[in-house]
Order: C-alpha cells, then structure tokens, then sequence
C-alpha cells in the first residue's frame, strides 16, 4: 500500500510537471503568435446603381452589413470598395467606409482633367470587402455591374417646391385676371406708405430736401427692387411739386438704375429739365463710410424727409438717430427683421418686413400689381393651414405629413 | 422745468459721457465677471473637440473691422482651438474687408501656437502652423451668395488660386478637397445678411453641419434655424465669443469687454428708469 | 425697344434661373457657372460707373466751391485724396522680387504702405463708426422705452429681463431671468420672427415673380 501510495504521488508529480511544461511551452508560443483571425461574413445584397438627382459623375452602392458587423464575431472593421474598369479586369480602390455603414456614393468630378474624374455612360463594376483589423483577412462580395452614371435632367426630390411654386403662379395670374376685370380688392392701410405724401408735402413747404436712402443692398435684392418701385413713385411727385431730391448710393448697380428710375420718373412728371446728375450718386459700398457720408449730408442738408427703404444692417439706428436729431420727419421699411426694432423706436412710420414689398401695388394701385398681393395673402393662408396640420401630425405622431413636404437637396 | 420734466428731456449728451466714463472706469478695472455658457456655444465648441485629427474645418470670415470687437474674439478663439485639435483651416472671406481681418487672425494666431499651452487640463506643444499644409485662405470675391454657390460645387470654381495666387490644385491641403462634401464643419463669422445666404445657399442647397457667429444684434433673428436643427449652434456678440473663451480655457479680448458690456447695459436701464420715473411724475402732476 | 428688351431679358433668364433649380444635369450647372461669371463681370463694369460719379459729383462740388468763394472745397478734396491714396498704392507691389505697378493682380494688396492705411485708418475709422451705436442705443432707448400704455410696458419689461439675463450681480434673480429670457427669445421671439420671415418669403417669391413676368417694372424706372 505505501508503494502504491508512493508511486501515485510520483505520477501525480510527474502529470503536474508535464502540464506545467506543457502550459509554459503554449503560453510562450502564444507570446510570439498572433491569434488567428476568421474572414467575416461577407456583405449580401450589393447593388450598384447611378445617383439619383445628381449632375452625373456619381455611383451609389448600397449592401446588406456583413453578419459579423456588430453582431457574430464583430470582426469587421470597414468595408473597402473595388472598382472595376472591365469585366474580370484588374480593380483599383476607391474608397472605404466604417464598418456600420451600409451605404457609398463613389462621387467624381466633372472636370476631365481632374484626378477623381468619373466619365459618364461608361461601364464600371464594383465589390465591397468585408475587411477585419488584420487587413489581409477579408471577404469579397460577388461584383455588381456593369452600372453607367449619367446626370439627370429633373430633381425629383424638389417636386413638393415646384408644386408650390407652380400653384402659387396659377395663383398670382388668376387674382390679376380677376383685378383686371375690374373688381375692387381690398388692401389694408400702411400708415408708412400713407405718410409719404404728407411727407414730400412738408418738404415742399419747408423749401429743404428729401433724402431716400436705398439700404445696403444689391440690385439682386428683392428689397431693394421693391425700393426702386417706392422710389419712382417718390421721384414723381418730387418732380411735381419742384422739390431737392437727395438718393445717395453704397452698390455701382443700385447706383445706375436708381439714377435711371430718378430720371425717367421726372420725364413722366413733365419735368425733365428738373432732373439733376448729382441728384442720384454713389459713395462708397463701405458700410460705415457710407453712414458716416450719409449722417454727414444729414447735418448739413437738413433734409424735410428721410425715406429708408430697403436692406440695413447695423448701420439702421445710425441713419435713424442722427436723422432725428437733425428733426426730419422718418418714414423707414425692412426686410431685416434685426434691425425693425431700431427702426420703429427711431422713426415716425415703419413698414415691417412685406409691407415693404406691398408698396407698389399700395401706392399705384394697379391692378396687376394688387392681384398678386391678393395670391400672396392666399399662399399665406395655406402655409398657415398647412403649419396647422403639421402641429397636429406631429403630435399624434404621423410621419406621413413630414415626409409629404420632404425636400431632398 | 420741474426735476420730472427735466429727467424726461434729458440732453443725450450726457447720456454719452455718462457712459463713456462708465466704459472707460470698466475696461481699466481689470477685475474678472463669471461668464454662465448656453447650450447654442457649448454646441459648436463640443463639435469642433469631436471632428477627428485631420479633418477640414471651413471658417467664413465675413466681417468688416466694424464689427471685429464682437466677431475677431471668437475668431481668435475658434482658430486657435482648430489648430490645437491639429484640425485643417480652410478660409474665405466674402466681406470686403474680411481678408484684412482674416490675416490679422492667421498672424497672431499662428505666433500663438509657436508656444506651449494648457487648455483644460491638457498640454498642448508648440507647433509651426505652415500655410497651405495647417491652413489655407481662399480670399474674397464679391456677391457672396454666388461664391458660397460656387464653392458647393467646387472651391475652385470661384477660387482657382488662394489669396496669394497659389493655384488649389498644388496645395497640399487641398489635394482631395474639392467642396462641402469633403468639409466636417463649416462655421461663418458674420456681421451682414451673408449669414443668409450661408443658410439658404450653402446649408439648404449642400446640407452640411453649420454654425453661426454673429454679431448680439442679429443673433436673436437665427434661433429659427437653430431650432430647425440647420444650424448646430449660434455664437452670439461678445457674449458668445466670451462664452467660446471660458470653454476653450482661452481668456482673451471677450472676457475683457463682457465687462463692460455688463456694467454698459445697467447705464442704459438706469437711464430707462429715469426717463420713466420722470414719465409718470410729470403724467401724474398733469392729471392732478 | 427700349422697354421690351430688359423685361424680354429679364422673363428668359428668370425663368432659366427657376428652372435650373430643377434640373441637376451637368448642362444647366454649366450654364449656372457661366450666368453666375457674367455677374460678376458686369458687377465690376458698374464698380467702373460709381467710381466716376464720385469723381464728378465731388470735382463739381469744388468746381461751384471756387466759383462761389467759399470753402465748401474742403472735405470733397479730402474724399478725392482718400480715393486716390486707397487706388494707387493698391496697384503697387512686389511679384517675383520686381517692384512696380500691377494692374491685373493682387500683389499691391500685400504693400506694406496699403496694409498700414487699412490698419491704422480704415479699421479704427471703421470700429469707431459702429462704436457709436452703444451710445445711440443708449440715446434711443431713453426716448423711446417710456411705458405709455400695457404694449409698451410690455416690450419695456422684455428688454429689461434679456438686458439683465447676462448680468452676474442681480443675485438670485440671475437664474430666473435666465430662464425668462431663454422663454422670450426661444417662444414669442420665435413665433414672431417666423412669422414674419414667412411672410417676407412669401413677398420675396412674389415679388420676384411679378419682376420675371414682367408685372414689377419698377426698376426700370416704369410703374
């Protein structure tokens, strides 16, 4: 017994020592090895197709994520893609992607001579590999192709603007033709426009001149296109009452039409000899240089009138404090929402924002010109049933709604 | 003239010296205020500390110097804290006087960054900022909502070159970087309505991430975009480039001028009640 | 024809620009490029038109000054003297090691003698400008800020909670007017504004279309 006791230890001591050889000789092993990394499953369902409502130059891939993204093993890192130029052909790479992401859009450029240039109506084939963080383990999807980019001559993602827009022109030319035929249509007072007259009448009394300043805009500018119709109407009956006119100008374009509108209004009025070059001039298209030019001819001139019609920027309580330290009656209109609080603090009479644009269908009362305000009232009212709607869709969680004014850029 | 009557025409005159001794006294002071941040800084500021290493940031510098009180400190603040990200700076300037005050930035800031700083806790070394590799600077064009068109389909569309007639093609910061496809983050520092046409031209059109610094007048006008989610933050006046400052652990000229702004806004409310307490005296004597 | 052809011009490149919008080929982006070009270009040539008519209006103005003896000359000879001294060094600089005069390129803005006249004249002049609108405001709001009736009490109150809400030293009002303040500009600042941007957008897109149909003619000087 003690001998088989004996020789049992001896082979457990011996058992114990071969495991610790054995454990010592993998853990050393293991140190000079890199663990073994399997391919991962490779991305399913790879299509290739043309960009939609692009210019061309551009392939979308879209797959099914490999089963080992985030899920399986997790091996995948990224997803490199291949292109093929010929079927069977050599590949090149072209991008890559995170791993998580099953969607690339291969964007080239237009220009020939650039270095990612894509030609379009040309035959490319694509892969996606599956690549883990040991890049030569990988897997490749099946190619796709042959897909051709080809640019499109309709965005179909911007059709919910073109409904409006189309409608709201259906619009605009139904309430003229409806004016034209004569019917009266309402247009609420604007105090400011109202004013105008009195306005150019005190000038006249006091024998000092009237300024209009145009704003800081351009010719592009929708305000400021409006300014040119206040301002031909001003001009008139500046003309007709034998009144200075004073319309100092900050852009070279707003300049040369101004001077136009000025002079073909006094040739309306009669008074084409009453025109004078330095009536309309430019100063500079410096903002603050201008205002200081400006509040200069303020304290000097000291105009009966002032008449800010158009863009302004920080420069708005400027003109309208000095103007009302020199004690000129101020008649203002914006479309910059930031600077109609100075305006109304400062000035007489203020158009806030669109009444801006209503002054000329206001003051000509036109036909024309009042049916497209009728249109704009229209198009205001449904854009207010709609943002109703919206509130309540959302609420209730209604999807639908939102991805019915959906735009796609 | 009763004291009421008198405080309700109160020449302006001495509203301006009153203030300007209160803005001088201020300025001099050299004493510290707590700047609280809002969420619209904190956005654009977490954004930036997120865009990885390498990564291209387009900064529009379109102001004027008249504006450069409000918008150069957040400026300041933005480069630099792109710099120490080792982040690319890609600069326009679509105001007519905005490549003045881009250069003045790009020169301080990359003296700054020649020496070593702590930001947050965390050490940064120096480094040389080179043009064309760290930044580049496309200068000005005018009609700016053009330009912003132009740069989405390719920036050298309306810049062939840089401000300093180098073509974009030989920049090496530019070798891939053809429009706001290749741009994490955009943010334009505006005084003018070029912030407009950043929105309705470049984010609508390009849909990139943008954030906004402007002026405090305008800022309050941008929080519909903010809330529409086209914008990611709004950096508003001196406030938000202070704000950007306490951040980024960068005091500078906006901590200095929040100051006065503070103590400059009590003047006016004081002046506020004066003019109202004469207000209803003089209507309350009337009506007696 | 002289009526006919701007409002033709007009009608066929509005209605090119609108269209556009909907067509992402690479023809009309082409076209776009060129238009947008062509903008520019005639920008520049009326930079041309409003350079002279500073000239003349000035010149004339030193003209009648002389005439009449008076000594009105003064400042529209300073306002000449600060265009010139702004153009000419602007065209002077360095290319290639060769000092001189560029016309065609931008080497004149790099002169140190243009950068000093932008850096010590133009951006302090410039600062100073918009400087005196914190004194305007100052000025402005103590007219104008009188609490005449619940409106204007109203909006009084709302500029006092915003102006304070910055304010470190008003204790523990701080937090609240914080809030209150965050209320008034994220609700019916908001509201308001929106409403009013939507109707600006909706006057612009109108606007614009009465210019491209031809029914705005106001810019031509025509009602």
């Amino acid at each position: 017994m003690t001998r088989r006791l004996l020789s049992g230890v001896l082979m457990g001591l011996v058992v114990c020592l071969a495991c610790n050889a054995s454990a010592q000789s993998d853990s050393s092993q293991m140190a000079t090895q890199v663990p073994a990394v399997s391919p991962p499953a490779p991305v399913t369902n790879l299509t290739a197709k043309d960009t939609e409502n692009d210019h061309g130059h551009s392939i979308t891939l879209r797959w099914t994520k490999s089963l080992d993204d985030g899920a399986g093993t997790g091996a995948v890192l990224k997803y490199d893609i291949y292109r093929h130029t010929t079927d069977g052909g050599p590949d090149s790479l072209v991008g890559f992607v995170a791993s998580g992401e099953s969607k690339w859009e291969h964007q080239g450029s237009r220009e020939k001579e650039a270095n990612d240039y894509i030609p379009d109506y040309t035959n490319f084939w694509y892969r996606v590999d599956a690549v883990t963080v040991d890049s030569s383990v990988r897997s490749a999807a099946t190619v796709v192709g042959p897909v051709q980019s080809s640019g499109q001559w309709y965005n179909t993602g911007r059709t919910v603007v073109l409904i409006f827009v189309l409608g709201f022109g259906f619009a605009t030319l139904f309430f003229v033709t409806h004016a034209k035929k004569g019917k009266d249509l309402y247009v609420r007072p604007l105090a400011g426009l109202e004013a105008v007259d009195d306005a150019i009448g005190r000038a006249t009394e006091m024998g000092k001149p009237i300024l209009y300043v145009l704003g800081l805009g351009t010719a592009a500018d929708i305000a400021t296109i409006a300014s040119f119709s206040i301002l031909g109407r001003v001009a008139k009956r500046v003309a007709e009452n034998k009144t200075d006119l004073i319309v100092p100008c900050t852009d070279p374009v707003v300049f040369a039409v101004a001077q136009e509108v000025v002079r073909s209004s006094f040739l309306d009025a009669g008074r084409p000899d009453g025109y004078k070059e330095d009536m309309v001039y430019f100063l500079t298209q410096n903002q603050f240089a201008y205002v200081g030019a400006v509040n200069g001819t303020m304290l000097r001139e000291r105009p009966a009138t002032n008449i800010y019609m158009g863009k302004f920027f920080a420069e708005s309580l400027l003109l309208a404090e000095t103007g009302a330290s020199a004690g000129s009656i101020q008649i203002a209109g914006t479309d910059e929402v930031a600077q109609i609080p100075f305006f109304v603090v400062a000035c007489d009479y203020t158009l806030i924002g669109e009444e801006l644009y209503a002054a000329s269908a206001y003051l000509s009362r036109e036909p024309l010109l009042l049916g497209s305000l009728k249109a704009q009232d229209l198009a205001k009212a449904a854009v207010l049933i709609i943002v109703a709607i919206g509130a309540v869709a959302i609420n209730l969680d209604w999807p639908v709604f939102k991805e019915l004014f959906k735009v796609v850029n | 003239m009763t004291l009421f009557d008198k405080m309700m025409t109160l020449d302006r005159r001495w509203i301006f010296l009153f203030l300007a001794v209160v803005c001088f006294i201020t300025y001099y002071g050299k004493f510290q205020i707590p700047i609280p941040v809002n969420s619209e800084v904190r956005s654009v500021y977490n954004k930036i500390e997120s865009l990885p290493e390498g990564s291209i940031v387009f900064l529009g510098i379109d102001y004027d110097p008249s504006s450069q009180a409000e918008l150069h400190p957040m400026t300041y603040a933005i480069m630099e804290h792109c710099f120490r990200r080792k982040l690319g700076v890609l600069t326009a300037a679509l105001s007519q006087n905005g490549p003045g005050m881009a250069e003045q930035v790009f020169m301080d800031v990359v003296d700054s960054m020649k020496l070593p700083r702590e930001y947050n806790g965390v050490e940064y070394p120096a480094r040389d900022i080179v043009k064309g590799v760290d930044y580049v600077f496309l200068g000005y064009k005018p009609y700016f909502s053009l330009i912003i068109l132009g740069m989405g389909q390719n920036f050298r569309i309306p810049f062939p070159a840089d401000y300093y007639g180098t073509p974009l093609d030989s920049i090496p910061m530019m070798q891939g970087v053809n429009n706001y496809d290749q741009v994490a983050f955009v943010c334009d520092l505006t005084s003018g309505n070029i912030a407009d046409a950043w929105i309705s031209y470049g984010q609508s059109r390009f849909n990139f991430d943008m954030a906004l610094g402007l002026t405090g007048v305008m800022a309050a006008d941008y929080y519909p975009f903010l809330n529409s989610g086209q914008l990611i933050g709004i950096m508003g006046g001196l406030f938000g480039a202070a704000q950007y400052e306490q951040l980024a652990d960068n005091a500078g000229l906006a901590k200095d001028g929040m100051r006065v702004q503070v103590f400059a806004h009590l003047v006016i409310i004081l002046f506020i009640i004066i003019a109202n307490v004469g207000f209803f005296m003089s209507r309350r004597k009337q009506g007696n | 024809m002289k009526q006919q052809l701007p409002i033709a011009l007009v009608f066929i490149f509005g209605l090119f620009m609108v269209f556009q919008y909907f067509v992402p080929h690479e023809t009309s982006e082409e076209a776009y490029e060129f238009l947008l070009d062509w903008i520019v270009i005639i920008g520049i040539f009326a930079l041309g038109l409003g350079i002279w008519s500073l000239i003349k209006v000035n010149w004339d103005k030193i003209a009648e000054a002389r005439r009449n003896n008076t000594r009105e000359w003064f400042y529209p000879c300073v306002t000449m003297a600060g265009l010139l001294m702004i153009i000419i060094p602007g065209f002077y600089g360095t290319k290639d090691g060769v000092s001189g005069f560029y016309f065609l390129s931008s080497e004149g803005l790099q002169n140190s003698f243009f950068r000093q006249l932008f850096n010590y004249i133009i951006v302090p002049a410039q600062s100073t400008m918009f400087a005196l609108l914190a004194f305007y405001i100052a000025s402005a709001a103590y007219r104008a800020f009188r609490a005449r009736n619940i409106l204007s009490t109203l909006l009084l109150g709302a500029a006092l909670i915003v102006m304070l809400r910055f304010n470190p030293y008003i204790g523990p009002l701080s937090p609240i007017f914080a809030d209150m303040a965050n209320w008034l500009l994220n609700v019916p600042n908001l509201a308001a504004k929106r409403a009013i941007v939507i109707g600006i957008g909706l006057g612009v897109v109108a606007t614009a279309m009465k210019v491209v149909l031809g029914i705005e003619r106001g810019y031509m000087g025509k009602g």
